[in-house]
């Protein structure tokens, strides 16, 4: 099977004066279509400088990143990011700032129209149409998250990139928002990788887990599969064996075998 | 139309209490209904707290003007003086009797015309120089020095240069204008645009937004508080330099005309221009900080 996503042989060294800090040693990974990976790890450990390479926001030192078997190196639509802070533009409504990325994307392939149903369909699939005149900030938190995913899915990314999506968020809007995560996912079919520092989260959202060592010079550590059916339910995860199983491992990898030094 | 209206009125004198359904247009045409006259004495209230209090110190200033300028060997005019000295100026700002004896509309809108001249190029200059310092690493290890040095030059030094340059009076008074406000927009543009947080810059990029789009889409609104805090400060230092360099380029503008004044020694009218020197400074500041408020909304929050 052809890779859709490849990272191959990643390395990151940051260089400031004199020194220099290796981040990231030799991470290769690829995803298939479709795919949900998630990528976990203890703060500092280079994910998200591993995410900002894949979204061609960073440069990767040595090594690249392949897209449909085509070097990507520079940011763009087809890897659409959902930011940690949501980092809407507050001085636009909740509508202008999905409109923003799709007058971009569409311009030449949609009337006005069109690119008007289009970000309220995708306004639609988040639940926020009601709030589309409305600024960022007078929208809660999980209300901003969900206009930063519909932001992104209306690009149509190939690849999804989440960068700690639900990190800001209390635990009720949370788990909220990560059904309608996994939702979406069963419906689009998006391909999403996803950094997070949260097991629960990665072990219910994901097909697969990628674990990772900690910095400096982070390597992917362990990459786990998650044998759980889709759809899948809050509720009855939570005794099933093959769930606690995913769990287990993770906390393993994590708080023993990579325990998280405080001072690195 | 009135039958019914009439009628619904009848109604409602005749049975006040009931069907408050049917009453409900009347109320909005008879014009004393005590909820809305509450309302006005309501707004009354709050106008007159604000207004009264500038309103007395003013009244006090005035009556400690005129009894201290009042003695005979006094060398300046009380309040009455200035007034009756004036009267003509006053209620007749539009004679124009040739050369520079007009009226005080004329003076001012020479001025004012002068100020957005130099002003706006002091914007647009300031804006783009801005954006350039704030933008690049290396313009602003190139400029910053220079324009810290240049922004402490104090406006009327540039006026014998300028009309060296220029050879003539109205040139030189927009140049000074622009030279004296371009400063502080220059440098909060700088700091507006260098404070855009990487964020909105890694959104742009996700999105593919080219130079010109990520200048008006992105830069401009996010540093709309800081380059508006520029241009109020700019719009405030070019009305303080106009007046004194239409003084020195003579013709006709608010200076000149204090100027011209003082050398006929009347006192009363000096007074008088700078009292609405004063008032239109005041508009002017207001101007921008209005605009400010509708272009940055939303901006400063989140």
């Amino acid at each position: 099977m052809q890779a859709y996503l490849k990272l191959d042989h990643i390395d990151k060294t940051f260089t400031r004066g004199n020194a220099t800090t290796e981040v990231l040693k030799d991470i290769s990974l690829t995803i298939e279509k479709g795919e949900y990976v998630s990528i976990i790890g203890h703060s500092g450990c280079g994910k998200s400088t591993l995410l900002n390479i894949v979204a061609g926001l960073t440069g990767a030192t040595n090594g690249g990143v392949l897209l449909e078997n085509r070097e990507v190196n520079s940011p763009g639509p087809d890897r659409a990011v959902v930011f940690q802070n949501h980092s809407l533009l507050p001085w636009l409504t909740v509508y202008e700032n999905v409109k923003l990325g799709v007058d971009k994307v569409f311009a030449s392939r949609k009337t006005r129209a069109e690119r008007d149903a289009w970000v309220m369909h995708n306004l639609n699939l988040v639940q926020m149409a009601h709030a589309k005149d409305k600024r960022p900030s007078e929208i809660s938190g999980g209300m901003k998250q969900r206009v930063g995913i519909a932001r992104a899915l209306a690009m149509e990314p190939k690849v999804l990139l989440l960068d700690e999506p639900f990190g800001a968020l209390d635990a009720l809007t949370r788990a909220h928002l990560q059904d309608s995560v996994m939702a979406l996912h069963q419906k689009l079919g998006n391909t999403i990788l996803m950094i997070t520092h949260d097991v629960d989260e990665a072990v219910l959202l994901s097909d697969r887990i990628v674990m990772m060592t900690n910095g400096p010079s982070a390597r992917i550590g362990e990459v786990l599969e998650v044998p759980l059916a889709r759809p899948r339910k809050r509720l009855e995860l939570a005794t099933n064996p093959g769930y606690l199983k995913c769990r287990q491992r993770v906390l393993e990898f994590l708080y023993e075998r990579h325990r998280f030094v405080e001072a690195a | 139309m009135s039958m019914p209206a009439i009628k619904a009125e009848a109604t409602a004198v005749a049975i006040p209490t009931t069907s408050p359904i049917a009453a409900a247009p009347v109320v909005t045409m008879t014009p004393k209904q005590a909820p809305r006259a509450e309302k006005y004495v309501k707004m009354a209230k709050e106008t007159a707290a604000r207004v009264v209090p500038p309103l007395v110190v003013l009244a006090l200033l005035m009556l400690f003007w005129e009894l201290v300028c009042r003695r005979t060997g006094s060398t300046l005019p009380p309040p009455s003086r200035v007034f009756k000295d004036t009267k003509e100026l006053i209620f007749d700002p539009f004679f124009d009797n040739g050369g520079i004896d007009k009226g005080l509309f004329w003076h001012l809108s020479a001025s004012l015309q002068r100020v957005a001249y130099g002003y706006s190029i002091a914007a647009i200059v300031g804006i783009a120089l801005g954006t350039l310092v704030g933008q690049s690493v290396w313009a602003m290890r190139g400029l910053d020095p220079l324009f810290q040095v240049l922004r402490t030059i104090p406006p009327l030094a540039w006026l014998p240069l300028s009309l060296a340059a220029f050879r003539d009076g109205q040139p030189s008074a927009i140049f000074v204008i622009f030279i004296t406000s371009v400063w502080p927009i220059i440098i909060n543009t700088a700091v507006g645009i260098r404070n855009i947080p990487q964020d909105y810059r890694n959104v742009a990029a996700v999105v593919q937004l080219n130079p010109l789009e990520f200048f008006s889409k992105i830069m401009i609104p996010a540093a709309a508080p800081y380059i508006f805090t520029g241009l109020r400060i700019g719009i405030g230092l070019s009305w303080l330099a106009i007046v004194a360099a239409e003084m020195l380029i003579g013709g006709v503008g608010i200076g000149f005309f204090i100027w011209d004044a003082w050398n006929s020694s009347h006192i009363s009218e000096i007074i008088l221009a700078l009292f609405y020197v004063g008032i239109i400074g005041f508009v002017l500041d207001r101007l921008i900080a209005g605009v400010a408020k509708i272009v940055t909304r939303g901006t400063a929050l989140n």
